[in-house]
């Protein structure tokens, strides 16, 4: 345990020696702010407008930059220790090897978690200090899911970013596969879902098409996200989809959930077979 | 308690066995060299012992259990070759870092930063360190816990003269107080004084082990003796003759026997051409399979 926490706060110190924890909240916070403000720009007015609004943009903001953060932050995480030589030493060590990537995984989900709180933590108090007559139990509520399944959603890519790193043999090779994952869960796989519902016309039965919104986390996420209002108007998209899942939103963040199990086991036994 | 036991060791890379058949035993307080060319197998049978891979066939016990147990690892130290560690740490946090990891007391590190001289770079960045001094402070990290068993992977590379020498300097007191180190390289030349044994592997076949002495018998290479003779008109003339070990004594007694004879240099088969000399075997087996 306590040589789990070491590995784990040598990530945590890394990131604060080289600035990633620091950058990483400061962009949360512009971007929370930036479009509690200016989100409703396009519609002709500037300023908070409301909640759901507000948490549709966010969250659509972030399915795109938090997966692109978690990957950059960990492709490396086992294949660039081989590199440096590293790997080999700390595989000396008497440490089990599902030990180094759970310490990995801690670290660099602190991270993650840190910069989520302090960021859009920060953002948050900034609407609610600088807005007039916002519902502050709504807002606050509405955050906290945000911020928790932001977290999670990093998470996700982390274990994501592990398979790929103890998968290759090159740190090039796992950035390039960590940039195909990110396109792949945040721009194609809604384009195929789309492709799919325009070309079968309406073939496929009813019931069973949102079902493939589990598929993918960042879907996942928007959808939890977007549970708490009944805004038809801020679901866009394949996520209409997700009104007809007959699943309630405790299911969504336990399938979430699993997103983060599965390939964090699968790395392990990437990670095992290594050689 | 010996400190490493191979018995009748198989690894292989998928189709390709990069080993056969090894046995090889270091007793404690022993230095045993371990040579052999690029992918002779050397750094396979150094995970052998570290226990990161798995042999196909036959046992590697270390310090009395199974190669790779967490007791094993605890009292082993490596030196890997060429690592590079995290250039964003100091010396100082480095070593701490890999003293939590071994479960051994921070307030060693002082000392161990001290014994290969880093205390003056001890907090300034990896980034910034020679070859060398990365060299030493992988050192100080295979030091950490006081190891029964220490392998070093290539630890000249980088060093000069003055740090080569002290750190074989480092492996003779290590070697008095009990501790077996294994001593991989490819340079050959000022190593011989310092190692107990020579192991020689080539294509993943253990070729000769013993001591210098011994490998020199089996080996039967001739010795170099060079002479230095006044003739009658007082010139210094040079004599340089190659003889068997076993004529080397007569030859020494009739060279000493003649008073124009001023002075002898003897040169035994050094390290370099013993392992030139089984080296050459194995070229000219596989000249004949082929």
């Amino acid at each position: 345990m306590t040589v789990l926490w070491s590995i784990a706060m040598k990530e945590l110190r890394d990131a604060l020696r080289n600035r990633w924890l620091l950058a990483i909240s400061v962009l949360f916070a512009v971007l929370a702010v930036g479009i509690a403000w200016f989100g409703a720009a396009a519609s002709g007015t500037v300023g908070f407008t409301n909640v759901p609004a507000t948490m549709a943009s966010l969250s659509t903001l972030a399915t795109l930059l938090i997966p692109l953060i978690a990957l950059m932050l960990a492709y490396d995480a086992i294949v660039g220790e081989d590199e440096a030589g590293t790997l080999l030493l700390l595989l000396s060590y008497p440490l089990g090897r599902e030990q180094l990537l759970l310490g990995k995984f801690v670290g660099h989900g602190l991270i993650l978690a840190l910069a989520t709180v302090a960021g859009f933590g920060a953002a948050l108090v900034a609407i609610l200090v600088g807005v007039d007559g916002v519902p502050t139990t709504v807002l606050v509520g509405a955050f906290a899911r945000f911020a928790v399944s932001s977290m999670m959603l990093g998470w996700v890519f982390l274990a994501m970013a592990y398979v790929l790193s103890c998968r290759v043999r090159e740190k090039s090779t796992a950035a390039g596969l960590a940039l195909a994952v990110w396109f792949f869960f945040v721009l194609v796989f809604d384009w195929l879902l789309l492709a799919l519902l325009v070309l079968s016309e309406g073939r496929f039965s009813p019931q069973s098409l949102p079902w493939v919104l589990l598929c993918s986390p960042t879907d996942l996420y928007r959808l939890i996200n977007l549970s708490g209002f009944d805004a038809g108007a801020e679901i866009t998209g394949v996520l209409a989809l997700g009104r007809e899942l007959p699943m309630p939103v405790w299911g969504l963040w336990g399938v979430l959930g699993l997103w983060v199990l599965l390939p964090l086991g699968l790395a392990g036994v990437l990670f095992r077979r290594r050689v | 308690m010996t400190a490493i036991e191979m018995c009748s060791v198989r690894h292989g890379y998928g189709r390709t066995t990069v080993l056969h058949d090894l046995s090889l035993t270091v007793g404690e307080g022993e230095v045993l060299g371990l040579f052999g060319h690029n992918g002779a197998g050397k750094t396979t049978t150094m995970k052998l012992i570290l226990g990161v891979l798995r042999p196909d066939a036959g046992e590697v016990r270390v310090l009395g259990v199974p190669a790779g147990e967490a007791r094993a690892r605890r009292e082993l130290g490596y030196l890997p070759e060429s690592v590079s560690f995290y250039p964003q740490l100091s010396g100082r946090e480095t070593l701490a870092y890999f003293a939590r990891l071994k479960g051994t007391p921070v307030s060693g590190i002082a000392g161990l930063l001290d014994q290969v001289g880093l205390t003056n770079a001890a907090d300034r960045r990896v980034r910034t360190y020679s070859k060398g001094m990365r060299q030493r402070l992988g050192l100080a990290q295979a030091l950490l816990g006081e190891p029964r068993l220490l392998l070093l992977d290539e630890p000249t590379v980088g060093l000069d003269p003055i740090a080569t020498a002290e750190l074989y300097a480092l492996i003779d007191d290590l070697r008095r107080r009990g501790t077996a180190v294994v001593l991989c390289s490819h340079v050959l030349a000022g190593v011989e004084g310092y190692i107990d044994r020579a192991a020689i592997l080539c294509q993943g076949r253990l070729r000769a082990l013993g001591s210098l002495p011994e490998l020199q018998r089996e080996a039967g290479l001739r010795w170099h003796l060079t002479s230095l003779r006044v003739d009658p008109q007082g010139r210094t003339l040079r004599y340089e003759r190659t003889v068997a070990a076993k004529d080397k004594m007569a030859w020494l007694r009739a060279l000493a026997s003649q008073p124009e004879t001023v002075d002898v240099e003897v040169r035994a088969p050094s390290l370099e051409d013993l392992y030139r000399h089984f080296q050459a075997g194995v070229d000219e087996q596989r000249r004949e399979t082929v």
